[in-house]
């Protein structure tokens, strides 16, 4: 078998931009995108808003057209799994029972909904929220006058939620924690959002825990909450976190800890194995640490981390990371993340003619920024935090302060 | 179909058949032009596509909103022919636009 070539596992964001940026940077050997999905490289972010609320097509949720993979002389081969890597012999093992021999082994594996143990789990009407087929099953359930409740106030959890009320369905939202967003923003901005989704319809309920799914006739119709209560629904979306699909990288001995572990050039513990996206545990060198980033911008970072390694380009230039979310007419940006923060500014009232909240060290270094409906704020943010700027936390409250000088 | 003139910073040409309806982003992704990272998909989030639009053209292109005025302001390199080209649309108008890209993106 020829081990010459290059096979790319997993055809997310992560793999697909692998394969576009190989052939930009100049590659021109034999290049495979293995995918567990039946479809092409798709964009995620739009399956739980435009996509969602069905104002998306096929086309244009596609992340390249289907003749770019042959005008750029990518094989694809979809609907196909790894089952398992074979490091000495420069193979991988397919579910279709091929074997692919590679010269360079790119793992874009993605990531899977962190599981919930609840009772009524398997009901019909439960769902996860992943992929694009979750997304046409959900749509399919999202009917005006359905109910669905949500378990989990995190990002995807809103986004479905005001897509539900936008399509006509009733949504109560389900959060542990004492604030939605609790884990990726500030109170302030957790406050706004939460009171925002509630000032259109959506049921927010905080600091509040699950004990089971129910059903009747093998569907669910109600979310039993710890106090007792009973949420009533027609769909049920977990949505509470996502964990690493690192176990095909485990089976193979790669050095995995929350993730397969890798360094700046996207290379894991084997030279002739990379790893990129969700999948990956990385480095954040501005924040000296590692750290598992579940983005779009992350999976085209370290995919042309791995494509430049491998071709022998120089490494591109570390980005800090970021994140943005589009719920009802709101639209929030971070960039950044907090690690080490100790002062919290508040740029503007928290409204919806926007407004940011900064994160600073204790010497005023601006580590993070969440912008909300304010893209200049988030842009001089990113700014501020990529040059590590010092500033005075009274100068970024101040709306007088002129952004593009202090960002200069 | 209008074609369109990709210039790399590094002074390397695309010229690129895009079809109406497309943005002059999702025309040089679909075809592999380095240079316009287009992270956000074309949201208008990112900030990822910055072109510079070549002389006489910026009139054709339309009028930039205010997300992506505010996004600009902000973009490396930024100058008075700066475009996001996610926001600009393709018609047989913009037939023989040349744009430019910066050194980097981010």
């Amino acid at each position: 078998m020829s081990t010459e070539g290059i096979v790319i596992i997993g055809a997310g964001h992560a793999g697909g931009s692998a394969a576009a940026f190989l052939r930009q940077y100049g590659y021109k050997g034999p290049l495979v995108l293995v995918g567990s999905e039946p479809l092409l490289p798709y964009q995620r972010p739009p399956l739980s808003k435009a996509w969602l609320k069905g104002e998306a097509t096929a086309e244009s949720l596609a992340l390249r057209p289907a003749k770019f993979y042959a005008t750029q002389n990518v094989e694809t081969r979809l609907g196909i799994t790894a089952e398992a890597i074979d490091r000495a012999a420069h193979t991988v093992r397919l579910s279709d029972g091929s074997t692919l021999g590679y010269s360079k082994l790119v793992l874009a594996l993605g990531s899977r909904a962190r599981p919930l143990p609840l009772a009524g789990r398997d009901l019909a009407g439960v769902m996860e929220l992943r992929t694009a087929a979750d997304a046409d099953q959900l749509q399919a359930a999202l009917k005006p006058g359905a109910r669905l409740a949500v378990v989990g106030g995190g990002f995807i959890g809103l986004e479905v939620a005001a897509s539900a009320i936008a399509l006509g369905a009733a949504a109560t939202v389900i959060e542990r924690e004492a604030r939605v967003l609790a884990r990726v923003a500030s109170p302030p901005l957790s406050a706004f959002v939460q009171e925002y989704h509630r000032a259109r319809g959506v049921d927010v309920r905080l600091a509040t825990g699950v004990e089971a799914l129910e059903g009747a006739n093998g569907r669910v119709t109600g979310v039993r909450l710890a106090d007792g209560e009973l949420v009533p629904c027609d769909v049920a979306l977990l949505g509470v976190g996502a964990l690493a699909n690192d176990g095909l990288a485990q089976a193979a001995g790669l050095d995995c800890a929350n993730g397969i572990t890798v360094d700046l050039a996207a290379r894991t513990s084997d030279p002739d194995i990379y790893a990129v996206g969700d999948c990956t545990n990385r480095p954040l060198p501005m924040y000296q640490r590692m750290f598992r980033l579940e983005s779009v911008p992350n999976a085209i970072e370290q995919a042309k981390q791995a494509a430049a390694d491998i071709t022998g380009r120089a490494a591109p230039m570390p980005e800090i990371p970021w994140f943005w979310s589009d719920q009802f007419d709101l639209r929030l940006q971070m960039a950044g993340l907090p690690f080490g923060a100790t002062q919290l500014v508040l740029r503007g009232e928290p409204g919806v003619a926007g407004f940011a909240v900064f994160h600073l060290g204790p010497d005023d270094t601006v580590l993070a920024v969440e912008a909300l409906n304010a893209p200049a704020d988030f842009m001089a943010g990113r700014v501020l935090v990529t040059k590590q700027k010092q500033v005075a936390p009274a100068l970024l409250a101040d709306l007088s302060s002129d952004m593009k000088i202090l960002a200069a | 179909m209008p074609t369109i003139t990709y210039i790399e910073f590094n002074g390397t040409e695309h010229r690129i058949e895009v079809e109406n309806g497309l943005s002059v982003m999702e025309g040089a992704v679909n075809n592999n032009v380095p240079g316009i990272d287009a992270d956000c998909g074309g949201s208008c989030a990112c900030a990822t596509c910055h072109v510079f639009v070549a002389d006489g053209w910026m009139d054709k292109c339309g009028t930039p909103d205010a997300q992506e005025k505010s996004m600009l302001g902000f973009a490396a390199t930024a100058q008075e022919n700066s475009r996001l080209a996610c926001q600009i649309t393709v018609t047989d108008a913009l037939d023989g636009l040349v744009v430019r890209m910066p050194e980097a993106q981010h």
